[in-house]
C-alpha cells in the first residue's frame, strides 16, 4: 500500500492530476491511498509553491506540472 | 525502463525533433499567408468594397482572428517553456537574504517570466513569507506577476508593435518596485494573518526536480492549449467588437470620451477595467480599435494594466493570509501607480 499525496487548493489542476494518479495505480497494479492536502501550512512544509504537487510516501515527486499516468505509474512502480 | 514505459501504456510518439520541426514550419507558412489571404477573401471572395464601412470590418476581423490565435499558440508555447526554468521555489531561494532594493527589483523582474494565477497566489505569499523575504518585496512580486504577463505582452506585441509592448512592460516593472518599496516602508507586517508567521521557517527546501526536453514540451504544449481554448470565445468577441470599431465607430466619439481633452479619461478607463478582470484577451483587440480611432497611449496602457492588476477575486482570496488594510494598501498603490502612468504617457507622447 503506498500513500499518494496530492497538494493543492483543491483547483481544476489538482482534480486532473489526483485523475492520473488512480489511473497510474491502476496501471502498474499497485495499490493505493490517494489523499488530498489542501492545508497550505502541510504545503509549505514540503517546500512546494507551485500547486499542484505530487507526493509517493512522503517523498516529492513532482510539482507545478500534472505529470502524465504513465509517468506516475513508473513512479509508482520503482 | 524503455520497455516498462511502453508497457504501461505511453503512446508511441514520432520523433520529438520532427514533430518540432514540422509544427514550427506549419506555424510560419500560415503567420505568412494569413495576411494575403483575408485579404484576399474580403475582397475578391466576398467581393466587398475596399473602404466600406462593412468592407472594413470584416477584414478587420478576418485579418485579427488567424492573427492573434496563432500569436497566443507560438509564443505562449515557448515563453511556457522558457518560464519551465524559473519556477517559484527557485526565484524564493535567488530572492531570499537579498537587500531591500535588489531584491524589490529583482522580484519585479521575476514576476515577468513566473506563471501565476489567483488560485497560486497564497501559497506563493505563504511561500516567500515563509522563507522569510520582506513584505514589499513578495508585493513587488504580486503586483508584477499578473500584470506583465504573458497574454497581454503577445497581444500588445503583435497588435500594437514591440514599442508598446515593452513600454508596457517596463512601465508594468516600475509600478510593481515602485509599490513593494511602498508598501515595504509603511511598515504592513502586523496586517498579515499570525498563522502564517508561525509558519516561517518551517517550510522545507523544494527539491529540484529533474525533467527531460520531452516533459518539458509536452507541459507547455498542454498549458497552451488549456489557455488558448479558455480564452479563445473572449477574444472572438473582443475582435468583433473591435471589428464593429475600425468599422463604424465615428473618430470623433472615441476621440471626446477618451481623449486628451477629458481630463477623468484615465481615471474612467480604469474603473471600467476593474470588472473586466482576466478578459485581456477579449479586451485588447477593442482597444486596439479604439488606439486606432484617437485615443491616446497613456489611457490605453492605464486601460490594460488595470484589466490585469486589478482582480477583485485575486483581492479576497489574498484575504486568507493577509487582513483587508493591508489589502487596501495594496489595492490603492496599484491604482495610483497605474493612474500616474497613464497620466505620464499622456502628457509626454503628443
Amino acid at each position: 500500500m503506498k500513500k499518494v499525496e496530492v497538494l493543492g487548493s483543491g483547483c481544476a489542476n489538482c482534480v486532473r492530476l489526483a485523475a492520473n494518479a488512480k489511473e497510474a495505480a491502476a496501471m502498474a497494479g499497485v495499490d493505493v491511498e490517494i489523499v488530498k492536502v489542501t492545508d497550505y501550512g502541510q504545503i509549505a512544509a514540503y517546500g512546494i509553491m507551485s500547486t499542484p504537487g505530487l507526493v509517493i510516501d512522503g517523498k516529492v515527486v513532482s510539482y507545478g506540472r500534472i505529470p502524465s499516468a504513465g509517468d506516475i505509474a513508473l513512479w509508482l512502480s520503482e | 525502463m524503455t520497455a516498462l514505459r511502453l508497457s504501461l501504456g505511453r503512446r508511441i510518439q514520432p520523433p520529438l525533433k520532427l514533430t518540432v520541426g514540422v509544427s514550427v514550419a506549419a506555424w510560419l507558412v500560415a503567420w505568412f499567408v494569413e495576411a494575403p489571404l483575408s485579404d484576399w477573401l474580403t475582397f475578391n471572395v466576398f467581393g466587398l468594397e475596399r473602404g466600406s464601412h462593412f468592407g472594413e470590418a470584416i477584414a478587420f476581423f478576418l485579418l485579427d482572428v488567424p492573427k492573434v490565435l496563432l500569436l497566443l499558440v507560438g509564443i505562449i508555447t515557448v515563453v511556457t517553456l522558457i518560464r519551465g526554468f524559473f519556477p517559484p521555489e527557485k526565484v524564493r531561494a535567488a530572492l531570499a537574504g537579498r537587500g531591500l532594493m535588489t531584491g524589490t527589483v529583482a522580484a519585479a523582474s521575476f514576476g515577468i517570466v513566473t506563471p501565476f494565477c489567483s488560485c497560486s497566489a497564497v501559497p506563493l505569499f505563504i511561500g516567500f513569507v515563509e522563507a522569510g523575504i520582506p513584505l514589499g518585496v513578495t508585493f513587488a512580486f504580486l503586483i508584477s506577476s499578473p500584470m506583465v504577463n504573458e497574454v497581454a505582452l503577445v497581444l500588445l506585441w503583435g497588435l500594437f508593435g514591440p514599442a508598446i509592448a515593452l513600454v508596457y512592460m517596463a512601465a508594468g516593472l516600475t509600478v510593481a518596485i515602485v509599490g513593494g518599496l511602498v508598501i515595504g516602508k509603511l511598515k504592513m507586517e502586523r496586517y498579515v494573518e499570525d498563522y502564517v508567521w508561525a509558519l516561517q521557517g518551517k517550510g522545507g527546501a523544494a527539491i529540484e526536480i529533474h525533467l527531460t526536453w520531452e516533459d518539458r514540451i509536452h507541459d507547455a504544449w498542454t498549458y497552451t492549449k488549456d489557455l488558448v481554448r479558455r480564452i479563445a470565445p473572449y477574444l472572438l468577441v473582443g475582435i468583433a467588437i473591435g471589428a464593429l470599431i475600425h468599422g463604424y465607430a465615428p473618430t470623433d466619439l472615441v476621440a471626446a470620451i477618451g481623449g486628451r481633452s477629458n481630463p477623468f479619461a484615465v481615471p474612467i478607463v480604469v474603473l471600467i477595467a476593474i470588472p473586466l478582470y482576466s478578459n485581456a484577451a477579449g479586451t485588447i483587440p477593442i482597444v486596439q480599435a479604439l488606439l486606432g480611432k484617437g485615443m491616446p497611449l497613456g489611457t490605453t496602457l492605464a486601460f490594460m494594466m488595470a484589466i490585469t492588476a486589478i482582480s477583485l477575486p485575486e483581492f479576497i482570496i489574498l484575504r486568507r493570509v493577509i487582513r483587508w488594510p493591508l489589502i487596501a494598501v495594496f489595492a490603492t498603490t496599484v491604482t495610483i501607480g497605474i493612474l500616474c502612468i497613464g497620466y505620464l504617457f499622456n502628457s509626454l507622447i503628443v
